[in-house]
């Protein structure tokens, strides 16, 4: 019988560890740098995905961040009555004034979110890292949710849908809204909006942990005046605007 | 003082069998009209992402206000012990339920997924109006089944106060519960008011009553059973009384709003420019639904007349449902003001008066509601005792009441 070449082993045993290691070691510092989400872990309230809105840098005539929504997420961009419109954008102009500003509106994913409230069944969630989702299993679609939200950031679907985007739930009978493009954020993408504003020039929308002190939109915060649309409801928003 | 014997109708003639067709044939309309939006979507309705709740809701909320408000006729009698309205009440409590069923199977019809209607009892969230309603409501068939059981069962009429009184507080509560979906709605000017649920229940009182009249009317002239003036002018005059009181909650919910500057846009615009809602409101909900009738129970002789009392009953329900209207359709025809003080306009309809034009599947589905309320209450009162077989001025004093016993037929 031969003698097992114990060192050999062990190299081979070794090796194989560090090449794994190197294999692996830029998509954890990916994840961590980009705050992703494994999937076998779960959301941690740690974080709070957060939105800062710069109406000052919103142009007037673009939607790209509208056009990118849909295409994220499979929706027609129909602007029908009872056409699905997650994030759409809002014309302004103050009636004594007369200023005039852009900036776009959808779910401001609240820290007390009057939707989640009077759901019956609950299939309207707050996520532990902030973000507002509507369980399509569970959501009858009675829409008392769409009667309480303060920012009219639901649709109902009423319409069959069909080619449904993989990862992307949604179906006839229940309520849909902006879901801050959760699989992308889980991903440690940024929102499809947020992407489509910087890649037009504009950056008009920051993402990132509000929770985090050293985060840009955090930083953002802490320096310019920003607003919470209806402040005085005090639901505490997870999307915040500049210069309304 | 007389015994009084209650007996289920004939229910063999044919007008009998044409009223029971002709609301089995609108049920059958209502159901083949919630069977296509269900599987067409609500793209074929009236309804959008702007006025996400119509006309079904309009007929489902009035017959569940409605619903609590018929079972009054019979608190009276147990809870404060006015004998005169004890042989009313068997005929109540199965009126309130049959008007509760039919409420409620349009607004579980008109869900988005009204086939996962089942969700909403195994999946419960307890910070939402809606989910205490579903206990509210079944909470009410169960003890309003008791308190019928008591009522007309020999055995079991030691238990019919403490059941009278149970149900007479769930009631309460359960309008409570239905006027606080709109009073807890916090960012629409024309609801978020804690008035809601005190309004609701007055116009509960008179919606209820209302129907309560016409429903006693209609059985003993088509059956042929005496019914006394003095039962009927007793039941008026309650019913002058809740529409004055309806009328009042109105004016304090709209005086108030009117003294908030947030709001008065808003009020504005139901009152004076709001087009359709505001003729609904004027017209419908003020003038025919509460004025016209309080003129006509109050006048000295047409107040008096039957006629006159029956046209009374109907213009309170078209005022209701009018009320109704104003209430779900105009209060999210208002747009929501994200931004106070500016001008907003959007692909989304924001900043703009949303209209909505009700379909006709919307209006057969609301219609087939009344007709399964219908139809429980003609059937029961074919199978059940519920009605004396007569109410005449002979047989029940006013002052001092009779005593009901039940006989077969």
């Amino acid at each position: 019988m031969s003698e097992v070449n114990t060192s050999r082993r062990q190299f081979l045993g070794w090796g194989t560890a560090a090449m794994a290691g190197l294999a692996i070691a830029p998509g954890v510092t990916l994840i961590d740098l980009a705050h992703g989400k494994p999937d076998d872990q779960p959301v941690s309230s740690k974080v709070r995905w957060g939105m800062l809105i710069d109406a000052n840098q919103c142009h007037s005539g673009c939607s790209d961040c509208v056009t990118a929504c849909n295409k994220e997420n499979g929706l027609s961009g129909g602007t029908g009555p009872d056409d699905s419109q997650w994030i759409r954008k809002m014309d302004l102009k103050d009636t004594h004034s007369g200023r005039v500003m852009s900036l776009p509106m959808m779910c401001q994913h609240c820290g007390n979110p009057p939707c989640t409230d009077v759901c019956p069944t609950g299939a309207s969630f707050k996520r532990a890292d902030g973000i507002v989702l509507v369980d399509r299993h569970i959501c009858i679609g009675c829409r008392y949710c769409m009667m309480a939200c303060p920012y009219k950031a639901r649709s109902f679907v009423a319409h069959p849908v069909t080619d449904q985007k993989p990862g992307r739930p949604r179906g006839i009978g229940t309520v849909e809204a902006c879901t801050m493009c959760v699989e992308r954020v889980d991903a440690g993408l940024k929102p499809a909006c947020v992407d489509a504003c910087a890649a037009a020039g504009h950056e008009a929308i920051i993402f990132g942990d509000l929770n985090d002190p050293n985060s840009d939109i955090s930083k953002r915060i802490a320096e310019y005046t920003t607003k919470q649309v209806r402040a005085d409801l005090g639901l505490d928003t997870g999307v915040r605007y500049q210069g309304v | 003082m007389k015994n009084m014997v209650f007996r289920e109708i004939e229910g063999k003639s044919v007008g009998y069998y044409v009223l029971l067709a002709g609301l089995a044939l609108f049920t059958l309309l209502g159901l083949l009209a919630a069977h296509y939006m269900e599987t067409n979507g609500h793209h074929v309705t009236g309804m959008t992402n702007q006025v996400v709740w119509g006309i079904p809701h309009v007929f489902a909320v009035f017959l569940i206000v409605a619903a609590s408000g018929a079972l009054n006729v019979a608190s009276i009698g147990s809870v404060f012990g006015k004998s005169m309205y004890k042989p009313l009440a068997p005929l109540s409590g199965v009126l309130s339920v049959a008007l509760l069923a039919g409420g409620l199977t349009v607004l579980m019809l008109d869900l988005g997924r009204a086939d996962r209607v089942i969700v909403a009892m195994t999946h419960y969230n307890f910070r939402s109006v809606f989910a205490w309603n579903v206990f509210l409501y079944s909470g009410f068939v169960g003890l309003v089944a008791i308190y019928l059981w008591a009522q007309m069962e020999q055995r079991m009429k030691p238990y019919t106060k403490a059941a009278g009184v149970a149900a007479f507080i769930w009631r309460l509560l359960l309008t409570t519960g239905t006027g606080s979906i709109f009073g807890f709605l916090v960012a629409r000017a024309l609801y978020d008011s804690a008035l809601f649920a005190p309004m609701f229940i007055i116009m509960s009182f008179s919606y209820g009553l209302a129907i309560y009249i016409l429903v006693l009317m209609a059985a003993y002239g088509w059956t042929g059973r005496p019914l006394g003036d003095g039962v009927l002018l007793r039941l008026k005059g309650l019913l002058a009384v809740f529409v004055a009181a309806v009328l009042y909650f109105v004016a304090v919910y709209h005086m108030t709003n009117l003294y908030y500057a947030e709001h008065r846009a808003a009020e504005h615009f139901i009152l004076v420019d709001g087009g359709v809602n505001t003729q609904v409101f004027w017209i419908g909900q003020i003038l025919l639904g509460s004025v016209l009738p309080l003129v006509i129970l109050f006048h000295p002789s047409a107040g008096k007349s039957r006629r006159s009392i029956a046209l009374a009953s109907v213009l309170v329900i078209l005022g209701g449902l009018a009320q109704m209207y104003v209430t779900i359709v105009g209060g999210q025809a208002w747009p929501l003001d994200l931004f106070p003080g500016m001008q907003q306009s959007s692909s989304f309809y924001d900043g703009v008066i949303h209209s909505y034009h009700a379909s006709v599947p919307e209006v057969f589905l609301g219609l087939g509601g009344v007709a399964i309320a219908g139809l429980i209450v003609v059937f029961a009162i074919k199978v059940l005792r519920l009605l004396p077989d007569s109410l005449g001025d002979d047989v029940v004093d006013v002052h001092h009441g009779a005593k009901a016993v039940a006989k077969p037929a």
